[in-house]
């Protein structure tokens, strides 16, 4: 051992006796046993880390510029866009982003629906994970009203009005929550205040407790297959590898790269994403006199407003705008309950039955044409549609609990199988 | 997998180079991150050049610290023949009486650092850490001097200056206050900024 | 599975393309192509002169400022100051603002005059301002006189009336259509057969139904598309005055990510050798 070596160890004995960092590196790195297994869809949970690392930089670097009243806005996005050094880069990184992290977070989700990652013992990985969604769309909501556009402040608006449609607090709510009887700078302010401070402090905990619960039980894998109960002489997963370096520098590196390129891609030649990322009402300022002809969501939101917007009559004396707000509150909520839902005997949809396919296809594809009809003008075949598509979003996870105790599931291996 | 399928030099060689490639593009993302830090097109425009009116300024007079220059302090001071003759008797006390070190353009290199010998352009700034020194032009003892001969003391930290803007030995700052670049326009305007391209 | 992958990621692509389409529906006029074209230095230049000539008045492009227009479209700063910088108390470094005050534009337009800067990312491109430009028509009905085929009731008065001149609107012959939707024609003489058609029959039919009166503007209908071309094409830089520099530095980060990707490519192989 050279000199230089034994003066490292010195120094890491040195700190390990009174900060375990040795141990932590070994238990989530070194001797953290990944399943062999992993394919394509295991990309994503890094990849969101490093769209949350972006916009984290990204966001604290553009609030340097950013003025966040209602006056200044509008024009101090502008400002960042011209007058600043790289300004548009950092702005475009961040806008870029916003949408490169849902749909990151989308696939990881999907990701869990098919090889049944939320199964026990996984359940708390599943929950925290769908309460980083529930904070991610928050924090989305709270930053699209900063740049103070037109379609900024409608969006902003037609969101605070739902809490309006709660049954007797609801105007009320929806005043405190502006602080003002129309969206304004107040607003505008407090909108700041969650964006750029509170919920990232909230995503960052629950991102770091996801990936602690995620380490206590270990990963799943395409298989589903238990990798704990094949152990060699040593006590390893006979079909685990560990963590670093085969699938951080083997599987993540070249992965990262890549979703980099693609994300650069956009960023350098389609900011605006064709009116998807960037919408063409938020190039003029917040009128709060003029709504743009049509107000759609980013398209991270439309599957959920479709749904908000399907609810078109009243029901038990309440009326529809009520019923709105429950179906697309429910839609996001439901998912919570996931791990209690699925009966079936087996993770991964290699292994379940028919029933299961069918109904994730059907439920996708659904969740699709939702997410496109969010974008169009409703219209009464539109609407009809985004009925039956609700239906099936509910149905996908109501009926689970039949659908996956009847179906015939197929016999799982032992060991995992690497196709 | 034997151990022998590990080529240790390829792999070696491999992570040399992604680690390489890797530390350019830390580099290449940290342009954007730093560049954002300079000033901007604003912060140029309203450090843009200034025109100031000397014309009804008398003898012994400061203008100052309006205007500023870059949201710098700016002191233009028109000297009286007596000063003036003050200036000529180069205190020994002072530092850096030639104005060897460079704090200001070569056309303000000499006895009065100044373009007109009586119309002396300041940045109100001291060369220590920045506070902005007073103007003491009254040759009369002072508190912190008792041969005060007229010029600058900055409250901050007790550093002296001669109606030149010259340091004083044995203060903190370091040397003589900055004479910016300046011309003039006319008889009684002065371009604040800009050397109108005589330097 | 992989099918699946393929088609779940294609989805989004295929809405996107759907959406440019429904994005610039409401137009009651269609919108007349042009191909902005920001090397075109000259262009954009002219478009800034008729832009501070004309526009400038009574629109500002107050996010953008004349330093910048100056250095990105290759015009000497002490020609910008002299020539197209009017306000006296502006400097180079200002932002390119009017001083007409929002009480006077109430007083005179009935509206304040919108921003111009990013007027054609609102627009979705400065196809909307081209073809606005060219429909201006008169109508005694209006308080100033004209009106506007692709914004009724328009509040603006025809700035650049001195230079197309006045267009009224008119009834045109045009070829009948058959029922199979092709233009009937004399079966003896080949002549095609003719009707009268106006207004929103000729727009449907992809005729204008706007006639320049002879005589009445100060350049020929070529020389005035061109003035209009290059003040869009000019409004499309100031929408987005750092699109070159992207597109430029975007070239050279995506070759050093494909480099750099080569390299992440063959080390993870390296390691994934000993996974499978």
């Amino acid at each position: 051992m050279s000199a230089i070596q034994q003066s490292f160890k010195n120094v890491m004995d040195w700190v390990d006796a009174r900060l375990p960092v040795t141990e932590t590196y070994e238990k989530h790195m070194s001797k953290y046993y990944a399943p062999k297994n992993f394919n394509f869809w295991y990309f994503f949970g890094v990849l969101a880390t490093v769209v949350l690392v972006n916009q984290l930089l990204t966001g604290i670097w553009l609030t340097m510029s950013y003025v966040p009243t209602a006056d200044g806005a509008f024009a101090s996005i502008e400002y960042i866009m011209r007058d600043v050094e790289y300004g548009w880069m950092l702005r475009y990184m961040h806008s870029t982003g916003a949408s490169a992290f849902f749909l990151v977070v989308y696939l990881h989700m999907f990701r869990a629906l098919a090889y049944g990652s939320y199964q026990k013992p996984r359940e708390l990985i599943w929950i925290l994970g769908m309460v980083i969604f529930i904070a991610l769309m928050a924090e989305g909501f709270f930053g699209y009203l900063l740049p103070w556009g037109n379609m900024s402040f409608w969006a902003g608006q037609v969101i605070v009005s739902l809490a309006g449609a709660i049954p007797v607090v609801g105007e009320d709510l929806a005043v405190w929550v502006r602080g003002d009887f129309n969206i304004s700078g107040i607003t505008l302010n407090r909108f700041f205040a969650l964006h750029v401070v509170l919920i990232p402090l909230v995503l960052i905990v629950l991102v770091f407790l996801h990936i602690l619960a995620l380490h206590e039980v270990g990963s799943n894998n395409p298989d589903g297959v238990d990798i704990k109960k094949n152990l060699d002489e040593d006590g390893k997963p006979v079909d685990g590898i560990p963590f670093h370096p085969h699938y951080t520098i083997g599987h993540d590196l070249p992965a990262i790269v890549g979703f980099l390129f693609l994300f650069s891609i956009v960023m350098f030649y389609f900011p605006d994403g064709g009116g998807y990322l960037i919408e063409a009402p938020n190039y003029e300022p917040a009128n709060p006199l003029k709504t743009p002809d049509l107000i759609a969501p980013v398209w991270y939101y439309t599957p959920f407003y479709s749904m908000l917007r399907a609810a078109t009559f009243p029901l038990f004396g309440l009326d529809a705008k009520f019923w709105g707000l429950v179906v697309m509150a429910g839609a996001i909520a439901l998912p919570i309950v996931l791990p209690w839902l699925d009966k079936s005997p087996v993770k991964s949809m290699r292994y379940k039955g028919w029933a299961s396919r069918i109904f994730l296809t059907v439920f996708i594809i659904a969740f699709f044409i939702l997410g496109y009809l969010g974008t169009q003008h409703p219209t009464a075949g539109r609407t009809l549609v985004a009925q039956i598509c609700t239906g099936i979003y509910f149905g996908y996870f109501l009926l689970m609990p039949w659908y996956t105790s009847v179906e015939k599931t197929r016999p799982v291996p032992e060991r995992v199988t690497m196709r | 997998m034997s151990e022998n399928s590990v080529n240790s030099g390829r792999r070696n060689f491999l992570i040399g180079a992604t680690s390489l490639v890797g530390a350019a593009g830390v580099v290449g993302v940290a342009v954007p991150f730093v560049g954002s830090w300079n000033p901007s097109a604003k912060a140029l425009a309203a450090g843009a050049p200034i025109k100031v009116d000397i014309g009804k300024l008398k003898p012994g007079e400061m203008l100052g610290p309006i205007p500023a220059w870059r949201d710098k302090p700016i002191f233009v001071v028109k000297r009286s023949e007596e000063m003036l003759s003050i200036l000529e008797s180069k205190d020994d006390r002072l530092a850096d009486p030639h104005s060897e070190r460079p704090m200001q353009p070569e056309y303000a290199k000499n006895d009065g650092r100044s373009i007109k010998p009586d119309v002396l352009v300041l940045v109100g700034l001291c060369t220590h850490l920045g506070c902005s020194p007073k103007y003491y032009p009254v040759v009369q003892p002072e508190q912190f001097d008792e041969n005060w001969i007229g010029g600058f003391f900055c409250p901050c930290h007790g550093s002296k200056f001669d109606l030149a803007g010259r340091v004083y030995k044995g203060v903190p700052a370091p040397s003589n206050l900055e004479v910016p670049p300046h011309f003039y326009e006319s008889e009684s305007v002065v371009v604040i900024g800009e050397d109108g391209g005589t330097a | 599975m992989k099918k699946l992958i393929i088609v779940l990621l294609m989805l989004p692509v295929l809405s996107l393309s759907s959406l440019s389409h429904a994005a610039g529906g409401a137009a009651t006029y269609p919108l007349m192509e042009m191909e902005p074209d920001l090397n075109d230095k000259a262009s954009l230049q002219r478009g800034a002169r008729t832009f501070m000539n004309y526009c400038l008045g009574c629109h500002s492009l107050q996010y953008q400022r004349f330093v910048r227009t100056a250095d990105d479209l290759g015009i000497p700063h002490d020609l910008m100051m002299e020539h197209l910088l009017f306000d006296p108390s502006a400097r180079i470094g200002s932002l390119i603002e009017n001083t007409m005050t929002v009480e006077h534009a109430r007083q005179w337009f009935g509206a304040v005059p919108p921003d111009l800067t990013l007027y054609t990312k609102l627009k979705h491109g400065p196809e909307y301002f081209y073809t606005y430009m060219h429909v201006f028509y008169e109508d005694e009905s209006r308080p100033l006189g004209v009106n506007n085929l692709l914004f009724e009731n328009v509040g603006m008065p025809h700035a650049l009336l001195e230079l197309q001149g006045l267009q009224r609107k008119v009834c045109k012959e045009i070829p009948r259509l058959a029922e199979n939707g092709g233009e009937m024609r004399d079966p003896l003489s080949g002549e095609p057969i003719t009707a009268k058609a106006c207004d929103k029959e000729l727009i449907e039919r992809g005729f204008s139904p706007l006639e320049l009166v002879e005589g009445t503007g100060q350049l020929s209908p070529e020389e005035y598309d061109q003035v209009v071309y290059d003040l869009a094409n000019f409004l499309y830089y100031t929408g987005d005055p750092n699109r070159l520099d992207r597109e430029r530095i975007g070239v050279y980060v995506l070759l050093f990510l494909a480099f750099f990707f080569v390299v992440t490519y063959m080390l993870g192989r390296e390691y994934e050798k000993e996974i499978h």
